[in-house]
């Protein structure tokens, strides 16, 4: 175990050194630099323009300003916005928790939808129900969500004005940020209505954010279950006359979660996309948003710690992942 | 092919999906035909006109007009074309250079292996959006950039199938009489491995389909793909952006063609992987 | 659903009301966040709006006019050269305070000095503090103006030019010339955190930093010790909403009082409704199509005069701007003196157009390419539609244009470095000044490659005049030389003048004393809440 674990930790440093190397270039082989896309319509001086440049580091030969990088990386500087000028990390800081919440929601409601639909379309097999909800979750499935969002703020917010339209808070609350989490935050702050006004908030972008994976696990749950309600245990549970409920709940679905499980994991990374659109329509400050903004302004710092620190935590995930796995089937250790 | 044929239409989903298919391709191939009006013509006199079946809506534009005054009816029509084409060529990027990358990762081993393979690793590192507007951003927006970004997103889940497959394949005892009976690699490769790998990778194909199509109006709506006036769904979307609260009809109509050629696709290539593969089937 | 969340909104008004009876919060709907607190460092009106509540400058303009008036300076005298400024500064400015600085002086010419040489001397501490590029500084060109800054004694500052320059003083109006206080910066110059000065600012405004939510929310408190009128207002809120359709669902919802730019095609439900209303002031704009004039076809003068004739300025305003326009015909905007009213705009007729492309040799047309820029400008709402717009009615004189777009950034490089035959962009003024159009955008220093110009547009007439415009100092002769270059440019056509667009702001009924900048600023210092 220990062997497989060593193998699959010292895969990750090369990897780490290639992510840092594929953002940087990816990153400035983007067309512009920060200075011109800063410029505006006034134009700028050609000496001023060198200055500024010189200033930044940007007339270093391409190598040089690697070498630079990483050099700042290894002692754990992940560098200024060009734009901001505020710290990298700190800016992360302070935007991560929003896309957590947003995520971990998204999950959780995800689950706690998806989870009891597909067990029921699994015990109720070829019913209308089942039919139904799997004709539903292929659909959420195929759901081109960033359409999906702006026509559920048209319905629930535009339309019939039952929920707020963006934002993680009404702007009358005062809430001070020491988690960064919003409905904990709130909690903690003066006003009642603040905890209520987070989750007002967290609704839409949360259903829109959680229906693919809602799909994905109600059908993964869905056919699992099947798989496991057809194996002789649950046969011999069932002759032994315990509940249905019973042999449902406690026996075939404790079995039937390994694999959701591991399909939730990988949701994970796929969270990470779906954030960039849900947070974008949403006007959530959020990661996804952050790193679409520093695109369009060249904000090289910002790109390269972004990328850097949600690459490090795909590959965290992943190797959880893994290793989860290597404990669940130990033939794959090898 | 009879038996893949039975099992495939007793899916009634992937039946229902193959249909919805073959309408969309008819539509794109006929165009030209079916479209009441030419797609990039703008009607200065009705800006804005809502559908038929609402008030103040007409029968001349039944799906209504955008807000320089053209069809969307036709727009989406022509639009069905872009996106089988977009979803048709992606694919067979990635498919072409993954196989090529996968099957030279699993001949060559060693380095080569890892080098492939690292390469992969990093792709699959990056939110696959995010990495695909970089790519947009470097080459510059356009829609066969953003076919571009979006087969290299994709490239990793064929390269790692085929090498995958191919790697059981060779560790069987007919790949090893084949080489000893003096078959060279690229036959070995091409004309022996390749062909028993198909099966998921025909699976992969139909879904990545899909995915394309989906990525590439992402790609779209954020105003990287298809530049106006060209029809792309996506970027009718993100030209919709500013009407969509007075005229739901703007937004409304391209996402919907969007999900359900999605759906189409999925459905169908649902019912292919379990027709072609029941091991797969889950 | 719909009863929860009727208490919710139930819960909320109370919340509101509740406040409203102790102290009076409003909030502004902005449309995107600022780069960091501090304008001397950046180029963007929303972070220029985002401190203005905060910071203060020797002079201002008067709310709502191009005029300037005191401001951390009482009074001031101006040799007869023109060339030395003398600035009585102001005894009761006080500093605000934060967690990590308590000031012990009020405002003196110590943080004047220190304000500009931090943007002047390479040897001032802070001059590379935050990435320190003083753009609007250098654009203003002041390092070429200034010979010297001296503190005669602490209320008075004497600024000595080497060459006189009638827009000096409504340029130190400008927000670059902002007034940061030197006490702070040493503070935290000894703590070892330099940049703070410009993300947690400290300033003698009207209203002092609360608190920033990234992308979210600006919170500002009333300052106690402002020198000024008090504010009405106790808490202003800036809430960030990209998305014009929100910022005005929210303005509908009462969720906020005032909201940044409205979508032209909401104004009339914007003015049906009983709720609102909606102030409107003509932008210090111009947004056009130039013609690459170094490039053929575009050399010849009939062809673009044709271009001009072929295009349907009154379909673009009616389907971009909606009524959120005026037509241009001038390169300045009307409300800007000197505007000459005389000049009669082209009439759209693509016979003609047509007859007089066949004149210039191109009777069936030519291809080129037509760029649009990818992002909203205060002067061009939807700049894609407009090339679609364009396109279409190029179409029907033979003109075959393709739309090009580039990321902002590229595309301005580009455009600057001469690559397009036409390309779509604008100008908005700085200091209402008709220098600041007229050079900048058809002068013959920025028709270089690489210049500001996207006209690349050199006529030695019209230079000659302008350059002479600028040197003179009576505005009556100033007025009539500019009227000239404007006939000029008609004749010539080197661009097709699209619009100037008006600047619209939606606000709650009961919202008093706002007053629109036509620079474009926003100021919260008069306002109140019936």
């Amino acid at each position: 175990m220990l062997r497989f674990l060593l193998g699959r930790v010292t895969l990750i440093l090369p990897t780490f050194v290639c992510v840092t190397l594929a953002s940087f270039l990816l990153i400035h082989a983007v067309p512009g630099d920060p200075i011109e896309v800063r410029v505006g319509e006034h134009g700028i001086a050609p000496e001023r323009l060198a200055m500024l440049r010189h200033q930044f580091g940007l007339d270093q030969p391409l190598w040089k300003q690697f070498l630079d990088y990483e050099t700042q990386l290894a002692h754990g500087d992940l560098g200024n916005s060009v734009v901001t000028h505020a710290s990298v990390w700190d800016e992360f800081l302070t935007l991560f928790p929003a896309t957590v919440e947003l995520g971990v929601c998204a999950l959780i409601f995800a689950l706690v939808v998806g989870l009891p639909l597909g067990v029921i379309a699994a015990v109720r097999r070829g019913t209308a129900f089942d039919y139904g909800l799997m004709g539903v979750s292929v659909t959420g499935a195929s759901m081109p969500i960033f359409w999906w969002g702006l026509m559920v703020i048209l319905v629930f917010s535009v339309f019939l004005g039952w929920t707020p339209v963006s934002g993680r808070i009404g702007d009358a609350f005062f809430v001070e940020p020491w988690s960064g989490f919003m409905l904990i935050d709130s909690w903690y702050s003066d006003d009642e209505g603040a905890v209520w006004s987070a989750l007002t908030h967290l609704i839409l972008p949360t259903i829109v954010l959680g229906t693919v994976p809602l799909a994905t696990i109600a059908r993964m749950t869905r056919s699992s279950m099947l798989e496991v309600l057809g194996d002789d245990f649950i046969r011999t549970a069932r002759a032994k006359g315990l509940s249905p409920l019973r042999v449902v709940v406690v026996h075939a679905l404790r079995n039937a979660l390994i694999p959701v499980v591991t399909v939730v994991g990988l949701q994970v990374g796929g969270l990470m996309g779906g954030a960039i659109l849900t947070e974008t329509i949403f006007a959530w400050p959020g990661i996804g948003h952050w790193l679409v903004e520093a695109i369009q302004r060249r904000d090289y710092p910002v790109l390269q710690g972004g990328t850097l620190v949600i690459a490090v935590l795909v590959m965290a995930v992943n190797l959880g992942v893994d290793v989860t796995y290597g404990f669940l089937n130990p033939r794959i250790r090898k | 092919m009879r038996d893949f044929w039975r099992s495939f239409s007793q899916n009634r989903g992937a039946v229902l999906g193959l249909l919805l298919m073959v309408g969309l391709i008819i539509l794109a191939v006929t165009a030209d035909i079916a479209a009441p009006f030419s797609p990039i013509e703008q009607y200065r006199d009705a800006f804005l006109a809502p559908p038929v079946w609402m008030e103040g809506g007409s029968f001349r534009y039944v799906l209504g007009t955008d807000d320089v005054g053209r069809d969307i009816l036709s727009r989406l029509i022509f639009g069905a074309r872009l996106s089988l084409m977009i979803g048709f060529m992606v694919v067979a990027l990635a498919l072409s250079v993954g196989t090529t990358l996968g099957l030279a990762a699993a001949f060559a081993g060693g380095i080569v292996d890892i080098v492939i393979m690292r390469l992969m690793d990093v792709i699959l590192v990056f939110p696959s959006l995010l990495l695909a507007i970089v790519i947009v951003a470097i080459l510059g927006p356009g829609l066969f950039n953003a076919m571009l970004a979006v087969s290299v997103v994709i490239l990793p889940s064929y390269t790692r199938l085929v090498r995958a497959s191919a790697l059981s394949e060779l560790a069987r005892d007919y790949v090893k009489a084949t080489r000893s009976a003096g078959a060279g690699t690229l036959r070995l490769m091409f004309a022996v491995v390749l062909p028993n790998c198909l099966a998921p990778l025909i699976v992969q194909a139909s879904l990545g389909f899909s995915n394309a199509i989906l990525d590439a109006a992402a790609l779209g709506f954020l105003g990287l793909g298809a530049q106006p006036p060209t029809p792309e769904w996506g970027t009718m979307l993100a030209g919709a952006l500013q009407y969509y609260q007075r005229a739901w009809w703007v937004l409304a109509f391209p996402g919907l063609s969007i999900l359900i050629t999605v759906l189409a696709f999925n459905l169908f290539g649902d019912g292919l992987r379990d027709a072609l593969d029941p091991k797969l089937k889950r | 659903m719909f009863k929860k969340s009727l208490i919710g909104t139930l819960a909320m008004a109370a919340v509101l009301a509740g406040g409203a009876a102790q102290s009076k919060t409003l909030v502004y709907c902005a449309e995107g966040s600022p780069e960091n607190f501090n304008p001397m460092i950046n180029t963007t009106g929303t972070t220029f709006n985002a401190n203005r509540p905060i910071y203060n400058r020797l002079v201002e303009f008067k709310p709502g006019t191009t005029e300037v008036g005191p401001g951390l300076a009482e009074s001031w005298t101006v040799s007869p050269d023109g060339l030395t400024f003398v600035f009585k500064l102001r005894h009761n400015a006080k500093w605000q305070s934060n967690k990590s600085f308590k000031p012990t002086r009020g405002f003196n010419a110590d943080d004047v000095i220190f304000s500009f040489e931090r943007q002047w001397k390479d040897s001032n501490p802070y001059h590379k503090v935050s990435g320190g590029g003083y753009d609007y500084f250098n654009d203003m060109s002041m390092p070429d103006l200034l010979a010297s800054i001296d503190k005669v004694d602490d209320y008075t500052v004497r600024f000595v030019l080497k060459k006189p320059q009638a827009p000096f003083l409504a340029n130190l109006a400008m927000d670059f010339a902002t007034i940061q206080s030197a006490e702070y910066a040493d503070v935290l110059m000894k703590a070892g955190k330099p940049e703070q000065i410009d993300q947690e600012p400290i300033g003698t405004g009207p209203y002092e930093y609360v608190q920033y939510v990234r992308d979210a929310t600006i919170r500002y408190k009333a300052f106690p010790g402002y020198w000024g009128t008090k504010p009405k207002i106790d808490t202003l809120v800036y809430s960030i909403n990209k998305d014009p359709a929100v910022r005005l669902a929210k303005l509908r919802a009462n969720e906020c009082q005032i909201s940044f730019g409205p979508l032209p095609a909401d104004l009339p439900g914007i003015k049906a409704d009983k709720n609102l209303q909606l102030i409107s002031q003509a932008g210090l704009n111009i947004g056009y199509l130039a013609f690459n004039n170094t490039k053929a076809p575009f050399t010849d003068q009939k062809v673009r005069v044709a271009i001009n004739m072929a295009i349907d300025k009154k379909a673009i305003l009616d389907a971009v701007y909606q009524g959120a326009g005026t037509p241009a015909k001038n390169l300045i905007p009307p409300t800007l003196w000197s505007y000459n009213t005389k000049v009669e705009d082209f009439k759209y007729d693509p016979a003609a157009a047509k007859k007089l492309l066949a004149e210039a040799g191109f009777p069936d047309g030519f291809e080129t390419d037509l760029w649009a820029m990818p992002v909203q400008r205060p002067y061009n709402p939807d700049a894609r539609r407009i090339a679609e717009l364009m396109q279409s009615d190029l179409a029907k004189v033979g003109i075959k244009a393709k739309i090009v777009s580039y990321e902002w950034g590229e595309y301005r490089k580009r455009v600057q470095n001469s690559e397009h035959g036409m390309a779509l962009l604008g100008w908005t003024g700085d200091n209402g000044d008709p220098d600041n159009f007229f050079v900048p955008l058809a002068g013959c220093a920025a028709a270089r490659v690489g210049g500001g110009s996207a006209s690349k547009w050199c006529n030695k007439e019209f230079e000659g005049i302008v350059q002479k415009a600028a040197e003179v100092t009576n505005q009556a002769e100033r007025t009539k030389l500019y009227e000239q270059a404007q006939v000029i440019m008609h004749r010539e056509a080197p661009f097709y003048l699209i619009a100037h667009s008006v600047v619209f702001l939606p606000m709650r009924a009961n919202v008093t004393g706002f007053k629109l900048s036509p620079l474009g600023s926003f100021e919260f210092n008069n306002v109140d809440l019936k």
